[in-house]
């Protein structure tokens, strides 16, 4: 028996997630007595520094191409075989997303996706909690098969360091036909994407129009936040769809939000109500939203905002 | 082009979630249902478009009890053709999308589509989950879906971007926001969708592998400190000191 870990990479690099999933892995196959395995498929530059995080094995498959649920299922379920796994540990991101239900189907396994902590397990019974009904309530789920697969949530978890590198195995096995052909990926550089965000500035109607953005852009630049958007602003094409927090939009969980002229209706909070601090800054000392806050100001956004830019910059600084 | 539309029944994005005394079953008194929203609002409604570019078919099915039936009624008033209904309790994703699967693998359809996630229970893995039962490709979280014959250009959310990804039907497919706008039924469609067939039949056996143990409420927040709106250095300071998040 064993864990088996699927770390993700971009462009030969390991993402923050690959970290955090190694070592969700490496506590959880520590609870269970057994080995914690990881695997990386592509080309990945340094794959056996997995071993600093907890792999006690790392597995590389390079011959696989561009991303495709079927092919990087498929290999995943095979190296698993070969891992002797019951339980797979994923990654709760777009690609954990295509991914999780496929190895799931193929090993006859239970699945929770979004895990928000380690498992707890007590005897036989094994829980892992989640979060659902956006983010409105937390689901404890029990696992009853035999083999099991956890995608695990964005800051759910902080990767630490628990081991040294390791000799990486590398697979040459057949690789089946990919049917989808990946044409082009356009992501912005530089900017650290919502779900991964640890600071996050979001702006609403508040703003009056997609012009005055600028102040937004400044605090987010002066803090190194992602800068996000509440539904009425992505509706209105002030502000790109990915950009929409919430509900019907990306659900986030940060270290610090910081909602400028965001009034807070249910379906704004479902989304960002597990954050850590929720910053609220609002003209309308009635917005629903201060009572989801932990700091609050009450002030005209245009006035407010440049004066935290200029307070954080002089932090920095200082 | 023969199109299936998975839907789901869930709470409205309003509603004030609550749970029965030991915490197993959600409350569902005094909350009203709705349609999942990514399964109508994107999901569905380009599902009507491609179908009708095509003089093909549009097929809504779910899995529920006949307290479902409103739900796929607006489907039906917004011009999908047929419904077909499982009956039975969609205890997890993996039951949903075996049942699913098990009504599709006969009925040859081009492309399968759900919204990227219920607003319920947030899974996103039925799509993937019927994908793998049918050996097919599944393309998650589309925000565009164009169609020249039988060849799919899609583009997908990704961290931080999209991807732009070409594949031959047939397919599974998650939408997301983008995908196409918002419709409101006809009075037409409202007054057709009443008589056009809903299919009910049994599930297929299945051991079920996961399901919810408990609920609970995530814990309300101690209370806001308010910071005068001109003192931001203070607002630094307590970030800083007191929360520790920068």
């Amino acid at each position: 028996m064993s864990v088996l870990i699927y770390a993700e990479s971009h462009a030969g690099h390991f993402k923050k997630a690959a970290l955090e999933t190694v070592t969700y892995g490496k506590k959880l196959a520590d609870m269970l007595g057994v080995e914690c395995c990881a695997l990386t498929l592509g080309k990945v530059e340094n794959a056996g520094s997995l071993g600093e995080y907890g792999a006690a094995k790392v597995f590389t498959v390079e011959s696989l191409g561009d991303f495709d649920s079927q092919t990087y299922a498929h290999t995943i379920i095979s190296i698993a075989q070969f891992a002797g796994a019951n339980v797979v540990v994923l990654s709760n991101s777009s690609t954990g997303k295509s991914l999780a239900g496929r190895v799931a189907v193929r090993m006859n396994a239970g699945l929770v996706s979004g895990a928000t902590a380690l498992p707890t397990i007590e005897g036989s019974v094994f829980k892992v909690k989640k979060s659902v009904f956006s983010g409105k309530a937390i689901a404890d789920y029990e696992i009853t098969s035999a083999n099991k697969v956890i995608s695990v949530t964005g800051n759910a978890i902080v990767p630490e360091k628990m081991g040294t590198g390791v000799t990486v195995q590398p697979f040459n096995i057949e690789v089946p036909v990919s049917r989808v052909h990946v044409k082009a990926v356009k992501t912005t550089e530089g900017i650290v994407p919502l779900p991964e965000a640890e600071l996050v500035v979001s702006a609403g109607r508040g703003m009056k129009d997609s012009a005055n953005w600028g102040i937004i852009e400044d605090l987010a630049g002066a803090l190194g936040a992602t800068t996000a958007c509440s539904r009425p602003v992505a509706d209105a094409h002030w502000r790109p769809h990915y950009e929409h927090v919430g509900q019907t939009g990306v659900a986030i969980r940060p270290n610090l939000y910081v909602a400028c002229g965001i009034s807070g209706a249910i379906q704004h909070l479902a989304g960002v109500n597990n954050s850590k601090v929720i910053v609220v800054i609002n003209n309308d000392p009635e917005a629903p939203f201060f009572k989801a806050a932990d700091y609050g100001v009450v002030g005209d956004l245009f006035q407010v905002v440049p004066k935290l830019t200029e307070a954080i910059r002089k932090y920095k600084h200082s | 082009m023969k199109i299936l539309v998975c839907v789901s029944k869930t709470p409205e994005t309003t509603a004030k979630i609550s749970f029965d005394a030991d915490n197993k079953e959600f409350n569902s008194a005094g909350v009203n249902f709705i349609m999942n929203p990514y399964d109508e609002w994107y999901a569905l409604v380009r599902a009507l478009d491609l179908a009708k570019a095509t003089s093909g078919t549009v097929t809504l099915i779910c899995v529920g009890g006949a307290d479902v039936e409103p739900v796929m009624r607006k489907g039906l008033a917004l011009d999908a053709n047929d419904g077909v209904r499982i009956d039975a309790q969609p205890v997890s994703a993996m039951f949903t999308a075996f049942q699913i699967a098990e009504h599709a693998r006969t009925n040859k359809y081009d492309i399968i589509f759900t919204g990227k996630e219920t607003i319920d229970y947030n899974g996103s893995e039925v799509g993937a989950m019927i994908a793998e039962y049918m050996n097919v490709p599944f393309i998650s979280y589309a925000s565009k879906l164009e169609m020249s014959g039988n060849i799919a250009t899609l583009e997908r959310d990704i961290e931080g971007g999209v991807e732009e990804v070409e594949l031959e039907t047939p397919f599974v497919v998650s939408a997301s926001k983008g995908m196409a706008e918002q419709r409101i039924a006809s009075m037409m469609g409202i007054m057709k969708a009443k008589s056009k067939p809903i299919q009910v039949i049994a599930p297929q056996p299945f051991v079920n592998p996961v399901h919810v143990a408990q609920f609970t409420l995530p814990k309300a927040k101690s209370g806001v400190k308010y910071i005068a709106a001109d003192n931001m250095d203070e607002l630094v300071r307590l970030l800083h000191e007191e929360a520790k998040v920068i």
